[in-house]
């Protein structure tokens, strides 16, 4: 039975605490258990392989592994690792922005054709895209005897590193910043340009600044990619030890050599690549979460 | 206009007028102007009003140069423009959601179009800064060119916009529904702030709105346009008083309307005489229009007699809803809110001012 103070709202009596429970809720066990699995999961799958990289890298002790880096061969792979982001990177970018510019600003028939184009190495195995590339300049390509007779060579080569690497990396910077640019549209470009501003100057002064956080993450996520790929370059590069040979495929080749130490002392190094981009991705995030909003796809 | 009040520092450019020639717009196969001819005068404050399709932004972009014709002709005095980059142009252009460059302040916006001239006639760097800030004082927004645009209101945002586009000298303003993302009440004070800015910088102004309320108050001119098209070209009073079309009486306005008979140089409704001359319509069917407020009411004699249907009161009217002779269409009357015909089931009145369009015959 209700007494009558049951039905007077009062402030003061406590209020019971299932009145907040929302219909959207689940129960709180159900809630940690959800949360509990998904932390295990991580745990098995992601971060015991990452503090298992570096305990095998360091397990014969902080000389072996700085040995492996005076090794000549994993110099010379981390050379050329760096030599391929170097020219990736730098394309992708130049590549990432006019492809969005043009799927952002202008309407054009097969213009969605383009941006599922762009998408492509994405959805490829990157074994498959380094066969194209083996295909075409490879021996049995016919490009072949003209590339024979220029002296060209690109499979089994610093070229076709390269290329295979662009051609995987290549949606990365294109994909963060087309959504970014269709949403701010054309509006500040046309007030630049009716105030007198040339193309260029709009571009540098106007839409570089506004996209420049979108192309920042694109750069760091292209930058990880360009030098972790693996399948791509390995089909390409003919692994010639301290020629042909980037720090994925130098791990590799130690790996299956029985050299431990050294093969996880340079996955250690990528493994701090992947870590700096994160960490640089995550402040971004913090910093500029706003402008990058909506950019998010990986 | 107040001459004497001129601001500081803004030169009244050489006036300009502008002539837009036939000019056709098609996008993608469907026209969004059609054969359009327009004369602008030096100096004028002109509005283009319109439902919305109705052409009136795609117009006025045609003028800024960031559209092309698809035929015809635009004249910026003697000079043939049509063929002109927006750059070339030089109009300032204030544009519907501000797009202020979110990276600069307040400050830099403003100066933007005077740091992107070639060497040659950029003005120095301390010459800049001055024009701004005295731009900025003419928007009445000094001591903020440390802001960002986010950090201001709506209001103060279509300000900055504005100094920005005069910070170029241009030789015509042109505003795409400025005030279109504003409350009533910032809408109706910017209102006036634009006149007085017009009135001391001279400049040409064309202006775009689907508001009717800002035409009216605002324009010297204005321009009536629906579906591609000018409807009708005059000053408020002209355009409100009258109506070139049944178009023009709807949107401009309150307005009701009945279809009616003419014959006998007389407008008759549902068979019986109302008591209207109609000496210059043709015999056969029309529209009459009248504006609701400007109807009186008579006792006896040949009227407009209806039964009420509803009856509300909006502010210091009483708006009643009329069924005039057992016809489907009703026609609405406005009548102070305490007059005591507000009571009664059914009302006879005679618009005092009335206007009759010829319908096509069917």
């Amino acid at each position: 039975m209700y007494e009558q103070d049951d039905l007077v709202y009062d402030s003061r009596r406590p209020i019971a605490p299932y009145a907040h429970t929302r219909p959207t809720t689940e129960r709180p066990w159900v809630k940690w258990l959800l949360i509990g699995i998904a932390m295990a999961f991580m745990l098995a799958v992601l971060v015991l392989p990452l503090v298992l990289v570096f305990t095998e890298a360091f397990r014969k002790g902080a000389d072996a592994y700085f040995a492996a880096f005076t090794d000549a061969q994993s110099l010379a792979a981390i050379r050329l690792t760096l030599l391929v982001a170097a020219i990736a990177v730098p394309l992708n970018l130049v590549f990432g922005i006019a492809a969005a510019w043009c799927v952002a600003k202008y309407e054009f028939p097969g213009k969605t054709f383009l941006t599922t184009l762009i998408d492509l190495p994405f959805s490829v195995s990157p074994v498959v895209s380094g066969m194209v590339y083996v295909l075409l300049f490879g021996a049995q390509s016919f490009l072949h005897p003209f590339l024979r007779a220029n002296n060209i060579e690109i499979i089994f080569a610093v070229p076709g590193i390269v290329l295979a690497t662009i051609f995987v990396t290549f949606p990365f910077i294109a994909r963060e910043l087309i959504p970014l640019m269709q949403d701010q549209g054309n509006g500040d470009e046309e007030a630049a340009l009716s105030l007198g501003a040339t193309g260029w100057q709009t571009f540098w002064r106007v839409t570089l600044p506004n996209i420049k956080w979108g192309l920042l993450y694109g750069v760091l996520l292209c930058n990880a990619r360009a030098m972790g790929e693996f399948g791509a370059v390995s089909v390409v590069s003919g692994h010639i030890r301290g020629k042909t040979t980037t720090m994925p495929l130098d791990i590799e080749i130690l790996y299956n050599e029985y050299n431990f130490a050294a093969a996880f002392a340079v996955a250690s190094l990528l493994a701090m690549l992947a870590l700096v981009t994160l960490l640089v991705k995550t402040i971004l995030e913090f910093r500029y979460g706003d402008e990058l909003a909506g950019t998010r796809r990986h | 206009m107040a001459m004497n009040s001129r601001a500081p520092g803004v030169t009244r450019k050489l006036l300009l007028d502008i002539r837009v020639q036939n000019v056709l717009k098609q996008f993608s196969r469907y026209p969004a102007l059609n054969d359009v001819s327009l004369s602008i005068r030096s100096g004028e404050l002109i509005a283009l009003l319109g439902p919305s399709g109705s052409g009136k932004t795609t117009l006025l972009r045609l003028i800024a140069g960031l559209e092309t014709p698809t035929a015809g002709r635009i004249f910026f005095g003697e000079e043939d423009a049509s063929s002109k980059t927006v750059q070339e142009r030089n109009v300032g252009f204030v544009f519907q959601a501000y797009a202020l460059f979110r990276n600069m302040t307040v400050l830099d916006n403003i100066s933007f179009g005077l740091k992107v001239r070639p060497r040659a006639t950029r003005p120095p760097r301390a010459e800049i800064r001055r024009r701004a800030m005295e731009l900025l004082d003419l928007v009445q927004l000094s001591g903020l060119h440390a802001r960002y645009p986010q950090q201001l209101s709506g209001g103060q945002r279509q300000r900055v916009a504005l100094a920005r586009a005069l910070a170029i000298e241009p030789r015509v303003l042109l505003l795409d529904e400025p005030f279109g993302a504003l409350d009533a009440q910032v809408r109706k004070e910017l209102r006036k702030w634009l006149r007085e800015i017009h009135d001391k910088t001279g400049h040409t102004t064309v202006f775009v709105t689907h508001d009717q309320e800002e035409a009216l108050e605002l324009a010297d001119r204005l321009v009536v346009m629906s579906q591609g098209k000018i409807e009708q070209v005059g000053s408020p009073d002209d355009v409100y008083d009258n109506p070139a079309n049944p178009f023009v009486f709807n949107f401009i306005g309150e307005s009701s309307s009945l279809p009616v008979e003419i014959d006998n140089n007389e407008v008759w409704v549902g068979g019986r005489a109302i008591g209207l001359g109609a000496q210059d319509t043709p015999k056969g069917p029309a529209q009459l229009f009248f504006r609701p407020h400007d109807v009186e009411l008579v006792s006896e004699g040949t009227a407009l007699a209806g039964v009420v249907v509803a009856s509300r009161r909006v502010g210091g009217t009483r708006r009643v809803e009329l069924e005039i002779g057992g016809l489907p269409d009703r026609v609405e009357i406005d009548l102070p809110f305490d007059h005591p015909a507000g009571e009664k089931t059914r009302i006879a009145f005679k618009p005092k001012r009335w206007r009759l369009f010829p319908t096509a015959a069917s």
